[in-house]
C-alpha cells in the first residue's frame, strides 16, 4: 500500500519512511539543480556502453570516513552521530559476514530432502511412533540381558 | 615508459595504462582521480603512485595541495561574501563556491541562518562542474545537517596537504583515536585541506596540531609514541 507523501511527513512516520526516502529526496533536489542549469537544446546524445566509470572523488575508493569527530565530550552532538555511523559499519560488517557463514537455498533442499523422516516423527504421537519406525529400528530395541558377572 | 610501470608503481603525467587494464575484460573498471579516458586510451594526468582494488577500481594516490572540487565531498570553506539569496564560500579551489542561505537545516525565507562574513562552514559539494562555480549545501536530501553547518567559533584551523587528509579520514589511521584518548577535543577534517581544532586549552591546539602535521609522515605503528612524545609523556606500550 502506497501513503501519500503528506502522511509521510507526519512526525511519527518519519522513523520508517524517513531513511527511505532520503535517496528519493536526494534526487529530487537534485533534478532540481539540474532544471536551474541552462543547457544548449541539442537532440540527446546516444550513449554508448562503455568499459569505464569515471568518478572525480577519493571517498569510495579509500572508504574515506565523515570528517567530523570528538573525543572525551567535547561535542555531545557530533559524538553521538559518530556512534551511528560506527553502529552502521558494524552492522553493514555483519551483514557481510552473515551472507558467508549462511546456508545457501540448494544446500538447504538437499538437506531437508533428506531429513522428511526426521521432521515426520516430530508430527506423530509418542505413541504411534513406534510406527513409523522402521522394522529394524525395532529388533536392535530388544530387551537386552545384564551380564551376571558379580 | 615501461620501467615506470614496472618500478612500483609510480606514473607520470602522459603514462599510458591501457595495457594494464586489458586483462580486465567484460568487467567494469572505475577510474579515480588522476586518470582520464581519452579516446580508447587510460592516460594518467598526475604524478603519484597508481593505486588498485579488487573491484576493478583504479586512482592515483599523490601529494597536492591544490583542491579540485569532486561532487559529493566534504569540504571547510570561509564565507567570504553575503551576496542576495546565496553566500559566497571560498574553498580553495579556482573558483569560489556558492551556497544558498536556504540549505541550511531549519532556515526559511524568513528564518535566516546566523553566519557571518570570515565564519567557517563544514558544507558538501552538491555540483562540482570542471568550469563553473561549485555549489555548496549544509543539509542532506531529508533537510538534516547530520554534522554539516557553521564551525564555532571558538576553534582554529590550519592548512595542510590533501594528502594528510585522506591518510587521518582513512579507516586505518588511529591518529584521531590516539589523540582523541589523550585529550578532550573535536576536529573537522575536510577533503579540501583544511582542518578545524577545538580544544580545551591553547597548549592542547597547539599540540594537536603539530601531533597531526607531524602524521604525515609517520608510519601507522609509530603514531601512538609520536603522539604521546609531543604531549610530553611515555607511551605505554
Amino acid at each position: 500500500m502506497q501513503l501519500s507523501k503528506n502522511v509521510k511527513q507526519m512526525k511519527f512516520m518519519q522513523r520508517r519512511y524517513g531513511q527511505a526516502n532520503a535517496a528519493e529526496e536526494e534526487k529530487a533536489l537534485m533534478s532540481k539543480v539540474d532544471e536551474d542549469h541552462w543547457v544548449l537544446d541539442l537532440p540527446d546524445l546516444d550513449v554508448k556502453e562503455s568499459k569505464f566509470e569515471v568518478e572525480d572523488s577519493f571517498v569510495p575508493f579509500e572508504n574515506l570516513q565523515f570528517g567530523r569527530f570528538s573525543f572525551k565530550g567535547m561535542n555531545p552532538v557530533i559524538e553521538k552521530l559518530m556512534a551511528n555511523e560506527k553502529a552502521k559499519v558494524q552492522a553493514e560488517e555483519s551483514d557481510a559476514r552473515e551472507k558467508e557463514i549462511a546456508v545457501s537455498d540448494e544446500e538447504m533442499a538437499a538437506r531437508y530432502s533428506s531429513l522428511i523422516g526426521t521432521i515426520g516423527k516430530k508430527f506423530t504421537k509418542k505413541r504411534n511412533r513406534t510406527g513409523t519406525m522402521e522394522e529394524s529400528d525395532i529388533k536392535k530395541m530388544k530387551f537386552m540381558k545384564p551380564s551376571d558377572d558379580d | 615508459m615501461a620501467a615506470s610501470m614496472t618500478n612500483a608503481d609510480v606514473v607520470l603525467p602522459g603514462d599510458v595504462l591501457t595495457d594494464r587494464l586489458k586483462e580486465i575484460t567484460n568487467k567494469k573498471v572505475r577510474l579515480g582521480p588522476g586518470l582520464r579516458w581519452q579516446s580508447k586510451d587510460v592516460v594518467a594526468c598526475k604524478c603519484g603512485v597508481l593505486k588498485s582494488r579488487e573491484d576493478h577500481a583504479f586512482w592515483i594516490d599523490n601529494h597536492q595541495r591544490r583542491y579540485i572540487p569532486a561532487k559529493g565531498e566534504s569540504i571547510i570553506g570561509v564565507v567570504s561574501l553575503k551576496a542576495g539569496d546565496i553566500f559566497r564560500v571560498n574553498i580553495g579551489s579556482n573558483l569560489p563556491a556558492a551556497l544558498p542561505y536556504l540549505s541550511f537545516e531549519g532556515a526559511t525565507k524568513r528564518n535566516r541562518p546566523n553566519v557571518q562574513i570570515g565564519d567557517l562552514v563544514y558544507a558538501k559539494l552538491l555540483v562540482a562542474n570542471r568550469d563553473m562555480e561549485p555549489e555548496l549545501v549544509c543539509i542532506d536530501g531529508s533537510g538534516q545537517s547530520n554534522g554539516l553547518g557553521v564551525l564555532s567559533r571558538e576553534g582554529f584551523m590550519f592548512k595542510c596537504s590533501l594528502h594528510l587528509c585522506r591518510k587521518i579520514l582513512s579507516p586505518d589511521c588511529s591518529l584521531l583515536r590516539v589523540l582523541g584518548k589523550k585529550i578532550p577535543l573535536e576536529v573537522t577534517v575536510g577533503m579540501n585541506g583544511r582542518i578545524w581544532l577545538r580544544c580545551r586549552s591553547v597548549n592542547d591546539t597547539i599540540c594537536a596540531m603539530n601531533a597531526i602535521l607531524a602524521a604525515e609522515y609517520t608510519p601507522e605503528q609509530n603514531l601512538k609514541s609520536m603522539v604521546y612524545k609531543i604531549f610530553g609523556g611515555v607511551a605505554a606500550v
